[in-house]
């Protein structure tokens, strides 16, 4: 069981989240404006990296709010937690 | 001492002389003492022999001292009658009466009346193993202050220390050091020691799984109370691995004959329990460690011939103490045969050469034991459970963690630790490591924080002395089926040769192919020799075959390794363990009962079961229950005498042609709110709402992205800036979770607010052609009539009870039809009032069944029945609910190729010819001449294409026959076709049919 740190109610356990799939994959800004296969990336197409993962997940049973995590896919330890909206932290540059 | 027990010492072991205990053993009494295990006890009474082994039916005895068993099960009779428990941790209480098992057990099919609960604890370290690593590694981090969790699968502290209780531990008696860190643990405020506790599971950011049996060793009313295990969930923020290692047998002709022991069990049966397995002993060993045991049997006053397997004998300091011991020893020789067959009466000495062949004649030796030591495996479960990394040491001839995972520590036998000075050094570092990094220092306490201390390979090395990786010894006759592996399982060499001949290479296929490692022990015994057996069988260039990825596995054989590299390899002729690896280690480490991971969530509890406010009513009136997610719903309500179909039918009637009432409350409700709601409401739905006059209501469907139905409901706007929807029942949770997600991450911008009110609202939906008058009397001072309250309107009233309530028209069945929503507290009165109001005309309550039927009969599909996550609205013939003049979320992906053309799956009805035929759902449909001339009998000759299938079936009352809906290849156009169902094997004809079936005008809505 992973321990989350919800940026609005603290570490609380995974079974409270619901999960979002990757993050910053904005929804076009006019998807009439986008090929077949523009729209077709934008539906079915995500990343699948063995490493650091920037990802979306909502506190279903907390304060509802979606937020942004990045997590290892090889460990599952969540590096960083912040708020949806905000752009993909560097983490190189430490907390 | 009670009854004599003939192989008991007069002195010694922890057991209490003074406390008999009884025992029942296929109806024969033994007697032991307080402390002792049922193996030890049976041990003291000189019984080695167990029940028969699982296949070949060959006597076998008890093998080791531990949760390793492998032969040694008895079905523990009594209120739970648990099967295959092993004997050698087994505690023995007052009681206890077993049958022997032939290695397989009984399920028992009785209900466990007992409690089994669970525990949920957040601690600063865990650790994992009382003996002498994971005992300092406690002492330390607890003298910090930090929250300690202690797991002892044992029933006493000291693992193996427990051996030799005379031994000096820091200058005191082991039995004594071990009293006083159990005082000082048990002195600290946040240490929590739990013993007869197993952590068997260990998953990602160090959540441990543990199970403790706390009742099996309380006596009378102690036990009143208490659960009889739990479940320990522990998150802890670093974890101290002292889990210890296992010592392996040998593989030699007729090594399962009782009385061939592992060397380290014989030790403990003598030194923990004064118990002696035999007068006359052969220890047969590859390593020094053989020898502690040779002098405990001497001490104890056994003969003891010494085999030991290595050329050159033992280490310097092994060979002067066995010499000062005056013990005969036999330097590289094997044991190579065993005389007896209920009981070990001789083994035959033989000296081996370096491929263990005979090299010499055998000599016959005869004993009553032989102990055995093949060397050594860490027990890196846990470890490697947590993807650790381990490497085989070919000096420790074992396979060794490589480095600790994140935020664990490793300490003692686990590391190839095989010197107690050396475990504690370890586990001290270990302690006051994880104790640092919970963020406890050791300032605190007074003690100084040392940086981990990795004891040096060499000095482990040093210590334990070599290793001869013996991994098997030829018999006399030169066959190998006698040669146990996996006693268990009942598997030899012989059928690691068998899996080798016919092509298995990785130990993965090997394990299925033979079975070795699937039984109880799940490898304890038998996984390593497996490992060492195949170095010896396959060549390097087998092992080129076997593909990466095994635990332990270090790329030596493996022909990816070296291609990676660049550098071909040339593979080593004989390979090691390394290139082979394990099998994957996974929970649980020891076995678990179902009965414990339930915990209380059994029977009424399994579940968390919803009910509505008016949930009594329909107890009472005897209504059936379906559930619907975690609601329980009314299905129908069966008169004396009725089947469901009557019922249904009935209540049909009642709907069609007078009036029903259903109990509604379970849709889900959301309250939508803000200045921007219908714009947000225009996004979401596929059709609009921006423009909803406030107090009209219209039915929406929303998609996902892709464009597929994802959900659907009423929407009503009570406010220019408060709207409130209805879902699905099955959809609430996720459609709000959705609604959040838009308005949240990709339109934040947006004046929104969405709140559930699913809990706040009881609906009751009155319905059929007398419902404007059941309405009339509930709400006297609202306007029902046709003019004055249209379809697809709400009112806000107060009921002549006094109790405000929205009323709508809205219809799920085609009929002219009402829902009343009341505050939740107000359900069950409005609910009866309701009833009292509509008695004259025979109102009839229905249920889930009903509103199946009757809007089936509509063509009112049912998201996630009647759709999948692969149909559009214009797939249901909805193509008026989809906007053409703005945007919302799927839009786009209507003009997709996907979405264009022929060949899209749509919403039909099915009629079977046979019309009291009701067909599956999820019966496929098919054209006829796709058929061919096959029968139904086995295969066909080729696919069949399947056109769609059956996704609603009922019997309609007012049609007078059987009906479906289904999603069937380009449907309309098939309408008035005859299509073939097939289903159980068999075939039925069916006519397409226009997906309404019943009042297709729709105008009995506003009668
Ligand atoms: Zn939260």
């Amino acid at each position: 069981m992973l321990i989350i740190d919800c940026p609005h109610c603290g570490p609380r356990p995974e079974t409270e989240f619901g999960y979002g799939g990757q993050a910053h994959v904005a929804y076009p800004e006019d998807p009439h404006a986008l090929t077949d296969e523009q729209w077709a990336q934008y539906l079915f197409y995500r990343d699948n990296p063995k490493g650091d993962y920037a990802e979306r997940w909502v506190h279903s049973a907390g304060c509802r709010k979606w937020f942004n995590a990045i997590r290892d896919t090889r460990t599952y330890e969540i590096a960083r937690v912040y708020a949806a909206g905000e752009p993909r932290p560097d983490l190189s540059k430490g907390a | 001492m009670g009854a004599h027990q003939p192989q008991r010492l007069d002195v010694g072991g922890a057991i209490d002389r003074s406390r008999a205990v009884e025992l029942v053993v296929d109806g024969e009494t033994f007697t032991g003492c307080a402390g002792d295990t049922v193996a030890s006890a049976l041990v003291a009474n000189g019984r080695l022999r167990v029940g028969d082994s699982i296949y070949r039916r060959r006597p076998r005895g008890i093998l080791s001292a531990g949760v390793e068993e492998p032969n040694a099960f008895a079905l523990v009779n009594g209120e739970h009658n648990e099967s295959m428990v092993p004997l050698t941790s087994l505690e023995l209480v007052p009681g206890l009466d077993l049958t022997l098992l032939d290695g397989i057990g009984v399920l028992d099919q009785k209900v466990d009346p007992a409690e089994y609960d669970k525990m949920h604890v957040h601690a600063d370290v865990a650790i994992v193993g009382a003996g002498p690593a994971g005992l300092a590694a406690a002492r330390e981090a607890a003298a910090t202050g930090a929250r300690v969790v202690l797991f002892e699968q044992d029933f006493r502290l000291g693992g193996s220390l427990l051996a030799d209780p005379a031994s000096l531990v820091e200058g005191v008696p082991s039995e004594l050091w071990v009293e006083r860190v159990r005082g000082e643990l048990e002195a600290a405020p946040e240490v929590t020691i739990l013993t007869r506790t197993t952590a068997f599971g260990s998953y990602d950011n160090n959540y441990l799984i543990a199970l403790e049996k706390r009742t099996e060793h309380l006596h009378g009313t102690a036990r009143d109370g208490v659960s009889r295990q739990r479940l320990w969930h522990v998150t802890a923020r670093q974890v101290v691995l002292a889990t210890g290692a296992f010592e392996r047998p040998i593989v030699f002709a007729d090594n399962d004959v009782p009385g061939v022991m592992l060397a380290s069990a014989v030790a403990a049966y003598i030194g923990r329990y004064a118990a002696v397995p035999g007068r006359r002993a052969v220890v047969f060993t590859t390593n020094d460690s053989g020898y502690a045991t040779a002098h405990a049997l001497l001490r104890s006053g056994a003969e003891v011939h010494v085999v030991d397997a290595r050329e050159a004998g033992p280490s310097a300091r092994v060979g002067t103490a066995a010499a000062d011991a005056g013990l005969r020893i036999s330097t590289g020789s094997a044991v190579v045969g065993i005389d007896g067959a209920q009981a070990v009466e001789a083994a035959w000495v033989a000296p081996i050469d370096d491929e263990g062949a005979l090299a010499g004649p055998a000599e016959r030796v005869a004993c009553d034991v032989v102990a055995v030591s093949g060397g050594w495996s860490p027990n890196v479960s846990l470890h490697s459970q947590r993807q650790g990394a381990l490497h085989w040491d070919d000096a420790l001839a074992g396979f060794v963690p490589t480095v600790p995972v994140r935020n664990q520590h490793l300490a003692g036998a686990v590391l190839g630790t095989y010197w107690t000075e050396g475990c504690l050094t370890e586990g001290r570092a270990a302690g006051l490591a994880a104790a640092a990094a919970s963020g406890f220092a050791a300032e605190q306490s007074g003690r100084t924080s040392g940086s981990e201390v990795d004891t040096v390979a060499e000095e482990r090395v040093a210590r334990a002395g070599t290793t001869r990786q013996l991994w098997v010894v030829e018999g006399r006759d030169g066959g190998y089926t006698t040669h146990f592996v996996d006693p268990q399982r009942d598997n030899t060499a012989a059928d690691v040769l068998r899996a080798t001949g016919a092509g298995m290479r990785s130990v993965e296929h090997v394990k299925r192919y033979t079975s070795i490692s699937t039984g109880v022990d799940q490898g304890k015994i038998g996984a390593v020799n497996t490992i060492g057996l195949l170095t010896r069988v396959l060549s390097g260039e087998d092992t080129r075959a076997i593909p990466p990825g095994q635990p332990g596995q270090d790329g030596t054989g493996s022909r990816a390794a070296s291609e990676l590299s660049g550098i071909p390899a040339a593979p080593p002729s004989k390979p090691t363990p390394g290139a082979i690896g394990n099998t994957t280690f996974r929970a649980p480490f020891t076995p678990v009962a179902f009965a414990a991971l339930a915990g209380r969530s059994r029977g009424e509890l399994f579940d968390v079961a919803r009910t509505t406010s008016i949930h009594p009513w329909h107890v009472a009136h005897e209504a059936l229950f379906e559930d619907v997610g975690q609601w329980k719903r009314p299905w129908y309500y069966p008169r004396a005498g009725e089947d469901m179909d009557a019922a249904v039918a009935r209540e049909c009637r009642a709907a069609r042609e007078g009036v029903a009432f259903m109990d509604a409350t379970t849709l889900g409700k959301i309250e939508i709110r803000g200045a921007d709601a219908g714009e947000f409401l225009n996004r979401i739905y596929t059709n609009a709402f921006k423009k909803l006059g406030v107090g009209k209501a219209r039915y929406g469907v929303m998609c996902k992205p892709d464009g597929m139905v994802f959900d659907d409901g009423v929407v009503l706007r009570l406010e220019e800036h408060r709207y409130f929807a209805t879902t699905t029942t099955g959809g609430a949770a996720r459609v709000l979770e959705w609604l959040e997600e838009w308005s949240q991450t990709e339109w934040p911008e947006l004046d929104v607010v969405c709140t559930s009110v699913t809990e706040q609202w009881a609906t009751i939906a009155v319905v059929g052609p007398r419902s404007r008058d059941v309405i009339a009397r509930m709400a006297p001072g609202l306007d029902v009539s046709k003019e004055g309250f249209g379809f697809m309107e709400f009112r806000e009233t107060v009921l002549a009870s006094g109790i405000e309530a929205r009323i709508c028209r809205i219809t799920f069945s085609g009929e002219l039809a009402f829902e009343i929503n009341v505050p939740t507290w107000y359900g069950l009165k409005v609910w009866e009032d309701v009833a009292e109001a509509g008695a004259d005309f025979d109102i009839t309550p229905y249920g889930t069944e009903t509103m199946h039927v009757l809007r089936a009969e509509k063509a009112y599909p049912i998201v996630g029945q009647d759709t999948d996550g692969t149909v559009t609205p214009q797939d249901l013939g909805m193509d008026w609910i989809v906007s053409k003049t703005k945007d919302f979320i799927g839009n786009r992906s209507y003009s997709r190729s996907s979405h264009q053309g022929p060949g899209r799956k749509q919403l039909v009805s099915v009629l079977p010819v046979d019309r009291s035929l009701r067909l599956p759902e999820g019966a496929q449909l098919v054209e006829r001449v796709a058929l061919g001339d096959y029968t139904g009998e086995g295969l066909p000759e080729r696919p069949i294409p399947m056109l769609g299938h059956v996704t609603s079936s009922y019997h309609s009352q007012a049609l007078g026959r059987s009906f479906g809906l289904a999603l069937v290849k380009d449907g309309r156009d098939r309408i008035g076709q005859t299509l073939i169902a097939s289903f159980l094997g068999r075939f039925a004809e069916v006519e397409v049919a226009d997906a309404v079936l019943y009042d297709k005008e729709g105008t009995r809505r506003d009668d």
